[in-house]
């Protein structure tokens, strides 16, 4: 087989290995068999990046049947990049998913690592089709997987939190799919790369523009990019931690890429940048969202939902990269698109952590427990570092890159915003750090255990990736200028 | 393959691993971990390794040569005596920030660039700092943190400078600075406050007489050298260097002749001996930088074992004041021996370590035709053995009885001493291997029959004048002002008095504002805190009507456009 053949299986592996979970007994297999077949992707997806960089773009008809007729898979740099960190975080949280888990849910857990799956499968098939309808089912495949996911929480406004991002999420969904249709309706085709060669001729056509609009507000929701934010903090706060910490790491970061798919490679860019005034839209928003996000973390009690609010901010960190709408800019949106799953993978898996022992993510029962479970804690404030941006973290990277995008674009006062929004980050990961080491645990509390090892070592281990990205940057600058480079076209003009 | 292995790697990841093994390990380990790091300097080829891309720069964390060996020889050889010194210590924090200090200070002396040197430098405070903390006093608190608030200023200083000096220059390569611009004196005023030359000298002997024991052997070798290996390889040949360096040998012989603590005293000579080697960077001369490479190595061998006596001496008997102390010869026999090794050998008697360094740096003088600065370099001797060879040993170890009755300093502390002592001897009367790893080659001989009447006359009459005013000279249990006096002590009496003037005609007005600002915080709070407006959990209508409102928006927008 050549790599080529392989490549599908990145999506089929999770795909078909969640119907054979779904069956098995017990607790302890279905998790076995899902780790196994996550790291498979994530294997496979290692193995097709180096080759999706290197060429110009790998090309999988389904059932022989030739593009555009029938289904492709077309990849190239910029998803094998995303699913490489998709089914990379996936393999990642799954190491540490068993001890939370089973402190959460009880009964067998053939149907919920079987739903993870379909998650699973769905986010990697969005990424790697090739086709604009394909992306429509995918996106449904993972996410009803995800609401059904967010409702296992403990908490009982989990349900609610749940059924609210059902709504949003069917709105967005249905968005794009209306998006999808319209472009359908004046081209008659559905494959992308089809697709961007017929568009052109149409530049005047209103259902073309109405499709770009709705397409785009459609993945914004998904994306959760201020003001379609709302769902976000209650389903990332209510979730299972090995929910939230899973999703926190990816899902956003595949709605951002199929928004940069259709913005850049569908529409291209000098039509989507013209007829609608994106790049301001989007900045403003992005700047938005980076403000506000961090405004109300800053005063949130409960971290879970303080991290879901940071994410937000970020969010509006890997939009504001693409409003620039040059290489650089995009480059820094990709790095921090994988940075920023690092960072919030760390943060939620501590967090997870805390949980696991004391049960509550309040700030207060935090209070004085830096001594108690030092190492949790201390990876805690090892991500902080990321997030504030510190240099020799991963998080440093992808801020310095978004400067560079600034400066070169010559807008120096968003320098100015980016800079006030990480001393923004330094105040909500500092109040943290001040509860867990400056405050005196309250009298009368129980003394708490360090978390197991099981919890400890997946957490350190993705820290460590932090630091390690933070300082070898070849992998991140390297894929991400390279999926940049495969957004824009080769030498594409821009506006 | 590995083809090159940082020693400070080694170091730090000895380091790391130090805290988890058992008690009885543990020692071993703290042997074996520098050993193994010498023994990978040792093995050092010249050339320029472990390159690093980041962020578009490249990075040479190990640049070897002749320059950069000599420093790294005497770095590693110094951690191994220090370790040793430290054995019986129980406070694994102290051996970790010995390690990770000494690999800083090797990887500083390493760095092939501005970023690397940066980094490295840093590193060296944030560890250093511990060594001078974990003594435990209050005292040693106030001191260390006086210790990193001068040593972050001149961090922020070097940044800026290299940030400054890659602008102007488009490169971060670490060598000879050009005064074109401001990072010039941005990056000579970082180094010259870890080089301690006055008036930015007041850390060191503020700090290391509070730090631990053993913790001052390190400090006492590692951060003042480094310094004077930076200014070798970016300043050499600055004529200001000559005269500060020219000041500071006098300046400190003269506040170590009115100190009373032990340990200050010998602080203070340290700025004095770094003196020479300021001086010596500053004539730029090839003879004078060989000479200030060949006294950095013996200064740090002897300034270790002189630190290590009297820190010996304070292990046993818990006192520090010269004042307090007498008579321990008896009871600490090979302490004394050793310490006076120590004492000749900074004295730079014939026969000893000082002796075949220090005059070289004078002959550059003299070569030169610096008439003065030869004058003054030679003078400062004399006060160097009045203050340590005489005075320091005399009302320690000598003169009438404290009352004192201590034992003799353990096992560990001796062979750390031993160690050093053989070296200074060693190198002493047989310069040679010495010479033959500085910098450029050399053709000196110190044993002249010149240098070496010069060098004993100067120490008899010195001796002469000592015993004749024995009763002037020795500690008074009083306090010498520095220029800390402006951060501490009196001048912040003075300030006091100022402060509270201001304090109580800005306390009204304070008042009102802080009065303004906690109202204003608690509206805030009140908006937008964990209920505030923005976080508010919407019912799904309000979600829905902000979809509908961008995409009509994004509509209109496009449809205008036609």
């Amino acid at each position: 087989m050549t790599l080529l053949e392989f490549m599908p299986f990145i999506v089929l592996i999770p795909l078909i290995a969640s119907g054979i979970v779904a069956l098995l007994p017990g607790r302890n297999l279905p998790w076995l068999v899902t780790l196994l077949a996550a790291t498979a992707s994530a294997v496979i997806a290692a193995v097709v990046l180096p080759a999706a960089i290197s060429e110009p773009a790998l090309s999988y008809p389904f059932g022989n049947w030739p593009p555009p007729f029938g289904i492709e898979y077309r990849v190239d740099a910029a998803n094998a990049f995303v699913a490489l960190l998709v089914s990379g975080m996936a393999a990642i949280t799954l190491l540490w998913a068993p001890k939370s888990v089973a402190s959460e849910i009880h009964g067998r857990l053939g149907t919920f690592y079987a739903l993870f799956l379909l998650a699973l499968a769905g986010l990697l098939g969005i990424t790697l089709t090739g086709d604009a309808f394909n992306v429509f089912v995918f996106l449904e495949i993972s996410s009803l997987a995800t609401y059904t996911l967010i409702a296992y929480g403990k908490d009982r406004r989990a349900l609610l939190a749940a059924f609210r991002y059902l709504i949003m999420g069917t709105v967005g969904a249905t968005f794009l799919l209306i998006g999808i249709a319209f472009l359908y309706m004046v081209t008659g085709t559905l494959n992308m790369a089809d697709l961007a060669e017929r568009l052109p001729e149409l530049r005047d056509n209103n259902a073309v523009r109405a499709a770009l609009a709705f397409i785009i507000v459609g993945m914004g929701l998904k994306l959760a990019l201020l003001p379609l934010h709302l769902w976000l903090p209650n389903a990332y706060a209510y979730a299972p931690n090995f929910v939230t910490v899973f999703l926190a790491g990816t899902a956003t970061k595949v709605a951002l890429y199929v928004m940069l798919r259709f913005i850049f490679t569908v529409f291209s860019p000098d039509y989507s940048f013209v007829v609608l005034p994106l790049s301001t839209v989007l900045m403003v928003l992005a700047v938005a969202g980076m403000f506000a996000g961090s405004w109300v973390a800053m005063f949130q009690i409960h971290l879970k939902r303080m991290l879901a609010y940071s994410s937000i901010a970020q969010v509006g960190y890997m939009v504001l990269g693409v409003s620039l709408a040059t290489a650089t800019g995009l480059t820094a949106a990709f790095l921090h698109l994988f940075n920023h799953a690092l960072i919030k993978t760390a943060l939620f898996m501590a967090i997870g952590c805390v949980m696991y022992r004391t049960g509550s993510a309040k700030l207060d029962d935090l209070r004085g427990l830096g001594r108690q479970m030092p190492w949790t804690l201390t990876a805690f404030a090892l991500a902080g570092l990321s997030i504030i941006g510190v240099p020799t973290t991963a998080g440093f990277i992808s801020k310095w890159y978004l400067v560079l995008a600034s400066i070169e674009a010559g807008a120096w006062w968003l320098v100015v915003l980016v800079l006030i929004t990480s001393l923004m980050a330094v105040y909500y990961i500092w109040r943290v750090i001040e509860a867990a080491w400056f405050s005196e645990r309250p009298a009368g509390a129980a003394p708490v255990p360090e978390a197991p090892l099981a919890l400890l070592v997946p957490t350190w281990l993705v820290v460590a990736l932090n630091f390690y990205f933070g300082l070898d940057t070849r992998l991140t600058v390297g894929a991400s200028m390279a999926a940049a480079d495969a957004l824009l076209g080769s030498g594409a003009g821009l506006p | 393959m590995i083809d090159w292995l940082h020693p400070s790697l080694v170091l730090i990841l000895g380091a790391a691993v130090l805290p988890l093994l058992p008690t009885g390990l543990r020692k071993a380990w703290m042997v074996l971990v520098p050993v193994t790091g010498l023994a990978v300097i040792f093995g050092l080829e010249p050339g320029e390794f472990g390159r690093v891309e980041f962020l578009g720069m490249t990075l040479v964390t190990g640049r070897v040569d002749e320059l950069s060996l000599v420093f790294a020889y005497v770095f590693g050889i110094i951690l191994v005596i220090g370790m040793i010194f430290a054995l019986h210590v129980k406070d694994n924090v102290q051996h970790v920030a010995a390690l990770t200090y000494a690999a800083s200070a090797l990887g500083a002396v390493l760095a092939g660039d501005l970023v690397t040197l940066y980094v490295f430098w840093e590193l060296m405070v944030i560890t250093s700092v511990w060594l001078i903390w974990r003594r435990g006093t209050e005292v040693s608190f106030a001191s260390g943190m006086r210790y990193l608030i001068v040593h972050a200023l001149g961090g922020v200083l070097l940044l800026a400078g290299v940030i400054v000096y890659y602008q102007t220059t488009g490169s971060i390569a670490f060598d000879q600075i050009e005064p074109a611009s401001a990072a010039f004196y941005l990056i000579l005023a970082a180094f010259l406050i870890n080089a301690a030359v006055p008036p930015l000298h007041a850390w060191l002997s503020d700090a290391y007489p509070e730090a631990t024991v053993t913790g001052a052997v390190f400090l006492s070798a590692l951060t003042t050298k480094t310094a004077v290996y930076v200014l070798m390889r970016g300043y050499a040949g600055v004529e200001l260097l000559m005269w500060l360096g020219v000041i500071m040998t006098w300046y400190g012989v003269v506040y170590a002749v009115l100190a009373n603590d032990i340990r200050r005293i010998l602080a203070y000579h340290i700025i004095s001996q770094v003196g020479y080697m300021v001086c010596a960077v500053g004539m730029g001369t090839t003879l004078a930088l060989n000479g200030a490479s060949a006294h950095a190595f013996t200064h740090i061998l002897y300034k270790a074992l002189l630190f290590m006596g009297a820190g010996a001496v304070i292990h046993m008997t818990g006192k520090s004041k010269l004042t307090d102390l007498g008579g321990l010869y008896r009871y600490m026999p090979w302490t004394f021996l050793l310490f006076m090794v120590g004492a000749v050998s900074i004295s730079g008697l014939p026969l000893f370590s000082g002796f075949v360094s220090k005059t070289i740096i004078i002959e550059a003088a003299a070569v030169e035709g610096r008439g003065l600065i030869y004058l003054m370099l030679l003078t400062a001797g004399a006060g160097t053995f009045l203050s340590i060879g005489l005075k320091l040993a005399w009302f320690t170890f000598l003169h009438r009885d404290s009352g004192l009755r201590p034992t003799e300093a353990p096992v560990n502390m001796l062979v750390a001493m031993g160690l050093a002592a053989v070296l200074c001897f060693v190198i002493g009367i047989l310069p040679g291997p010495l010479y033959a790893i500085l910098p450029a080659p050399i053709d000196y001989n110190a044993w002249t029959i010149g240098h070496v009447l010069k060098e004993l006359q100067l120490l008899l009459f010195t001796g002469l004048a000592f015993f004749l005013l024995l009763g002037f000279v020795g500690g008074k249990n009083k306090i010498a002002l520095d220029v800390d006096w402006l951060y501490r002590g009196g001048g912040r009496t003075a300030a006091l008095a100022v402060r509270d003037r201001i304090s109580a005609t800005n306390a009204r007005f304070r008042h009102k504002a802080m009065d303004g600002l906690s109202a204003w915080m608690a509206r805030i709070k009140k908006r937008h805190g964990r209920d505030g407006k923005l976080a508010r959990t919407w019912p799904t209508g309000s979600m829905a009507f902000w979809v509908a409102v961008l995409l009509a928006s994004l509509l209109v927008f496009g449809i205008q456009q036609q």
